[in-house]
């Protein structure tokens, strides 16, 4: 899904010995996009984004990129009005061209215009949030549940309910170290793999319970639209409804300790089909080994334990 | 300019000569603070420098404030200086007022949100079952169970005392105010004793906590609580009893006059606020 | 308060050498030594994020392991937040507070040195903490629980040199507040008061109100990692949450902190060099104190991606957005106060437009992370980065340049010298934005903060952000050059130093004088 946008095996292994040809060269890919190609947004629709939102495959990923769209074009209007304003002062209001200083210093009803139009401005902005902040809060109804634990630094999921219900694996990072080191090239999903994606069917809607084993981590798919932290000891919910196949990368997004970048996310969105028949290679799978348990005794369950641990000295 | 301090001494501001006691405050500090981080990672240093750091802080405000007493008993704070000191100490306590908010906060946040979050919905069916959340609590995973602290004894007994206490810190401003100053003495006296009073029964009640009803400071979230706010509380009456004592030597010493003695009001403003504090903490940590 | 007593009148017999600077009760030796100090703690969280943006040059781990990456951007925040940009303030407030209202110090001279001194120790326990076992803390200058509950000894350290900073503030504050409402000189009101002292007056009531509540949360904190409290632990009932409700209860307002103060140093800069009287003071204080008192209510928008309630998420969406008006009225005015102006662009005039021009970027990406949906995408990306730099860096740090040109004549004497304040200026706009710029499209692209490597696509722009890192680092020390060169000598500075400066700081000679004021000034 998410490809870089330059062929990193034609360059030397890190650290580069050509540090300044590197510099040159990402200096001249960058400059081939107008900077001001960020408020044009027709990158929004590039799959990989490099100036905005990732593309969204969620109705809630949707609105909120259309509300970016729409923030940000408002505010570039405020923006050039503000400063459009300032700069004409600053090249025609200048004692070097003779300009002479007024003596006014308040005006009622500019003031009174410029706090109640912003506040107006405000209410246009807060309208399309308050509808999609509600409907992001609604988790009822969900086909699928899955409950996704965070552990540093790994990812435990648990089909909770739905079909797939009593599958549970383990999620972690898959690039090799010596990619990481600057051993070996980098592979295109650098730091973006893992062993075991989490598999769900595409159309579904699919609530996510997010709790967590030891620190907080929060669970990301930014093409989702779906971010929510998880918290050690509670159970917080979100939910998705994936539009597309496909196979979408995230991170985890909140500081969780030494490998807190190296802590990927990463779903594939299956057709029912294919979900039908991955959900019976589990089964299969699970009946053959008698399922390990990857949610270990929960760490949490006693108190003091979490804290007092890992990571100490 | 060097004359002017004649022709305007009932208008003039105290500026002080340079002090050397900031510094041994800050010194201080720096060994209070290394100190206590390595005394709590088992560093045997630590615990020296810690002792060493109250020590130097010790003498610093014996010298600093000792240096303030004599300025202000050799007349050298006008009524700006006062008023100067009657701001501070109001926002000082102020100041004090919000950190005691963040602990009550943390009590309201437990009892109000948390609690009940972890023994209802997903929680209680997937991580906590059968945690009910009934206030006091240790938590869901209460391996430890404990008896919570009854209002109605020791704790209603204190209240008592600190209301009475405040109540003869007033009848000694008022002897100060009338120029008794055996009334004076007198109030203070039985205001510290109440004060020291206080703080015996308060020893006396954790002792009792730990040792009968099992209640101790890893008691989950009330214990935390519970002793946090009692804890913080009971050291700010240890202040303001030292505050109080001082006013008492001073008040023995001959000063303050009816008209100025700023001194004594901004203790007896703190241990108001300290009493302030405890009715709060009685309603809601003992009582309700 | 005519005159001061005896006791500091010309007191050269006071101690000289190092004595003199440990004793000092003066305001002005006070506030240089805050701002040598910040300055020093600039440098030093500095060197933290060259080295951040070192290992981020490339993709891969090269410069650092992650551990310390961790110890780095949490220091780097600590440093930055409370060594270098709240002092600097403090620093501004010491020197120009009592020469703006005419009063002949500070309140509490001797408490005054205190608030300052204790700032060395407080660093010395922070930059310390690299060296004890297990290293700094690395939990983020947030400090969240439970991850902070984890660290080592450092954080201990951490938390007391939090302790101790926080001691500083408040008996800075307090000493702030004193001076502004009882020592002013004899017919200025408070509405005669100079933007600046207005500014730190609600800046200062902030200080009291939050940093005992900061104080509060890492002595939580303090007792959780060892006394076996559960505050922070799910498992005896308390909530990891609530840490970030505490702290982020002092955390929102903290930030306005650093930037209210940069928002009078502006106000104090644009009328003198648009030879016009500040447009709408009296609406510029309401807006002051309306951020003030909304800054209470909006914490939560640290905090969207925790779960909360949608009525929670809607509160606090709404409560931030609306802080967007009296900000807004802020630019307004000192737009207007440029509108038809007479202007010219010194050094301080260069900096103060740039701040207005760069902050309000940062204010509006402020703005769409208030958005909760929005901020659910963005939380914890390098879009956040890019917003809190624009106005930290851009607003505060650009405002204190502002400030320290604008009044360096009256501490040196001298004039800075404008070639190289241009230059700085200029090198550090392009630098700025090449290095916090492409960041926005690094967080919207999906780049996480705090982390030491990051995926392919996002090379381009972190090679780019690197090197403007540098340019910017190097751009800085051209201000030392500055700074120097107008303390050895320049061009005499007169009393008046920029044309049409208004205010009692300009009636007195530059350099101020060691006393000033000592006789009252009457304002009519
Ligand atoms: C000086 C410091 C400073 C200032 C002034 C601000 C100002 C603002 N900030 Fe910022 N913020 C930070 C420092 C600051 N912030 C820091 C350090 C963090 C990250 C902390 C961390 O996690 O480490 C942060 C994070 C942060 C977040 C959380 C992001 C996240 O973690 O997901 C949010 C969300 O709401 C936010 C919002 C705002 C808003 C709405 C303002 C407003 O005050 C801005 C108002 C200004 C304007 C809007 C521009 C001018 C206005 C006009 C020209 C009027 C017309 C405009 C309209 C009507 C649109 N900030
Ligand atoms: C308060 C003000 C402040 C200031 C002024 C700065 C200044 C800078 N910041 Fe910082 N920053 C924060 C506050 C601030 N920051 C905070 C609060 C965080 C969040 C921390 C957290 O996540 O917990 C953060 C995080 C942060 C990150 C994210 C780290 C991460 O998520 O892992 C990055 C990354 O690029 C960064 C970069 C920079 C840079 C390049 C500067 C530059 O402006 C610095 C420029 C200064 C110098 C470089 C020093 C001067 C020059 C010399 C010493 C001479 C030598 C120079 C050369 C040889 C070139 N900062
Ligand atoms: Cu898990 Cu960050
Ligand atoms: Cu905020």
């Amino acid at each position: 899904m998410r490809v870089p946008n330059f062929v990193w095996h034609h360059r030397p292994h890190l650290p580069n010995p050509h540090l300044l040809g590197v510099v040159m060269g990402r200096a001249g890919r960058i400059a081939g996009f107008p900077l001001l190609s960020y408020a044009a947004l027709s990158c929004a629709q590039e799959p990989h984004a490099r100036y905005n939102l990732q593309q969204p495959v969620t109705g809630i990923a949707e609105q909120i990129n259309d509300m970016h769209t729409l923030m940000l074009v408002i505010c570039l209007f405020i923006f050039v009005g503000v400063f459009g304003v300032m700069f004409w002062a600053v090249f025609k209001h200048r004692k070097s061209k003779g300009a002479v200083a007024a003596h006014f210093h308040e005006n009622t009803a500019v003031e009174i215009a410029w706090t109640v139009i912003p506040i107006l401005i405000l209410l246009g902005m807060a309208w399309p949030a308050t509808k999609t902040v509600i409907e992001m809060k609604d988790t009822s109804n969900p086909d699928i549940t899955v409950k996704a634990t965070g552990y540093q630094w790994k990812w435990g999921y648990d089909y909770l309910q739905g079909e797939g219900e009593g599958i549970r694996f383990l999620s972690a990072l898959s690039t090799p170290r010596t990619q990481i080191e600057g051993g070996a090239p980098k592979g295109d999903a650098y730091l973006l793999e893992v062993d075991n994606p989490l598999v769900v069917p595409v159309g579904k809607k699919i609530r996510v319970l997010l709790t967590a084993n030891d620190v907080i981590h929060s669970w990301w798919v930014p093409a989702f639209g779906v971010k929510q932290d998880a918290i050690p000891g509670f159970i917080r919910d979100t939910w998705f409804r994936a539009d597309k196949e496909g196979i979408y990368r995230g991170n985890c997004a909140e500081l969780c300790g030494r490998d807190h970048g190296f802590m990927p996310v990463v779903v594939h969105v299956l057709s029912a089909e294919k979900y039908a028949a991955w959900v019976a290679e589990q089964k299969v799978k699970a009946a053959a080994f008698d399922a390990p348990d990857p949610a270990a005794p929960d760490r949490t369950q006693a108190p003091g334990v979490q804290v007092a641990t890992a990571g100490k000295g | 300019m060097s004359h002017a301090t004649a022709t305007h001494s009932a208008d003039h501001y105290f500026v002080p000569e340079p002090s050397k006691y900031p510094i041994f405050g800050s010194i201080a500090l720096l060994l209070f603070g290394s100190g206590a981080a390595l005394w709590l990672n088992k560093v045997p240093a630590g615990k020296w420098m810690f002792f060493l750091g109250v020590a130097i802080l010790v003498y610093m405000l014996f010298g600093w404030f000792g240096q303030v007493v004599r300025e202000s008993e050799g007349g050298k704070y006008g009524h700006r200086v006062d008023k100067s000191f009657r701001w501070s100490m109001g926002w000082f306590i102020f100041s004090e007022v919000m950190f005691f908010a963040a602990f009550f906060g943390a009590l309201f946040y437990a009892r109000v949100l948390s609690v009940p979050w972890l023994s209802s919905g997903d929680n209680a069916t997937l991580l906590w079952q059968g945690f009910t959340g009934a206030w006091p609590t240790a938590g869901p995973y209460a391996a430890d169970p404990f008896t919570p602290m009854g209002a109605w004894g020791i704790p209603a007994i204190n209240t008592l005392i600190l209301l009475t206490s405040g109540a003869t810190l007033t009848w000694a401003h008022y002897g100060l105010l009338k120029g008794n100053r055996g009334q004076l003495k007198l109030g203070l006296f039985v205001t510290v004793l109440l004060g020291a009073i206080f703080l015996s029964l308060q020893v006396y009640e954790y002792m009792h906590a730990y040792a009968d009803l099992n209640l101790r400071l890893d008691s989950g979230i009330y214990g935390s609580t519970f002793f946090l706010l009692t804890g913080f509380h009971g050291m700010h009456v240890t202040v303001g009893a030292i505050m109080l004592t001082v006013m008492l030597f001073r008040a023995s010493a001959g000063h303050f006059r009816p008209d100025s003695h700023f001194g004594f009001e901004a203790a007896a403003w703190y241990w108001h606020f300290v009493d302030v504090v405890w009715l709060m903490l009685f309603v809601v940590v003992y009582w309700l | 308060m005519a005159a001061v007593t005896p006791d500091q009148l010309h007191g050269h017999h006071g101690p000289t050498g190092l004595m003199r600077w440990l004793t000092t009760t003066n305001h002005k030796d006070i506030g240089t030594m805050y701002m040598i100090f910040s300055f020093i703690m600039f440098l030093s969280g500095g060197v933290l994020a060259l080295t951040i943006r070192a290992e981020l040059f490339q993709p891969g781990l090269q410069v650092v392991q992650p551990e310390f990456f961790n110890q780095l951007t949490t220091m780097h925040g600590l440093i930055m937040v409370f060594g270098a940009i709240m002092p600097a303030f403090v620093g501004f407030a010491n020197w120009m507070i009592p020469l703006m209202i005419g009063a002949s110090d500070m309140a509490f001279a001797r408490m005054n040195n205190w608030s300052f001194w204790l700032l060395p120790p407080a660093a010395i326990l922070l930059i310390g903490s690299f060296f004890v076992p297990g290293g700094a803390t690395a939990a983020g200058w947030t400090l969240y629980a439970p991850l902070s509950v984890q660290m080592g000894m450092g954080m201990d350290l951490a938390i007391f040199a939090i302790h101790i900073m926080g001691i500083s503030s408040i008996m800075g504050a307090i000493n702030i507040v004193v001076t502004v409402l009882n020592m002013r000189a004899p017919g200025m009101t408070l509405m005669k008061m100079p933007l600046f002292c207005w500014t730190w007056l609600i800046t200062a009531y902030l200080l009291i109100a939050v940093m005992p509540v900061l104080a509060g949360a890492v002595t939580m904190i303090l007792t959780d990692r060892h006394f076996g409290t559960s505050f922070f632990n799910a498992a005896g009932g308390g909530d990891p949450v609530m840490y970030q409700h505490i702290f982020w209860f002092f955390g929102h307002p903290e930030v306005y902190i650093m930037i209210l103060p940069a928002f009078g140093i502006v106000s104090q800069i644009i009328p003198t060099f648009a030879r016009k009287p500040l447009f709408g003071y009296a609406s510029m204080v309401y807006a002051t104190a309306s951020i003030a008192i909304l800054s209470f209510a909006v914490w939560a928008h640290h905090m969207f991606a925790t779960g909360m309630p949608a009525a929670g998420q809607l509160f606090f969406m709404y409560a931030t957005m609306l802080i967007a008006v009296p900000t807004g009225v802020k630019v307004f005015n000192w737009v207007a106060t440029m509108w038809r102006g007479s202007l010219t662009f010194e050094t301080p005039m260069l900096w103060a437009t740039g701040f207005i021009f760069v902050f309000t970027m940062g204010g509006f990406t402020g703005l769409i992370c208030a958005i909760a949906p929005i901020d659910i995408q963005v939380q914890d990306t390098y879009y956040v980065v890019a917003h809190f730099h624009y106005v930290l860096v851009a607003g505060s740090l650009f405002a204190l340049f502002a400030g320290a040109y604008y009044w360096l004549p009256k501490w040196t004497g001298h004039m800075p010298n404008e070639s190289l304040g241009k230059l700085h200026f200029w090198c550090s706009m392009v630098f700025f934005n090449i290095t916090f710029f492409p960041m926005h499209f690094l967080g919207l692209a999906g780049m996480p903060r705090r982390i030491p490597d990051y995926a392919l696509q996002f090379a381009d722009f972190n090679a780019l952000a690197s090197v403007g890192a540098f340019g910017f680092g190097l751009s800085q020390l051209i201000f030392i050059v500055v700074v120097v060169k107008c303390i050895r000598g320049g061009e005499r500075a007169a009393a008046r130093s920029w044309e049409s400066a208004e205010g009692l700081e300009w009636t007195v000679p530059s350099p101020a004088p060691h006393h000033t004021f000592e006789e009252a000034p009457v304002v009519r």
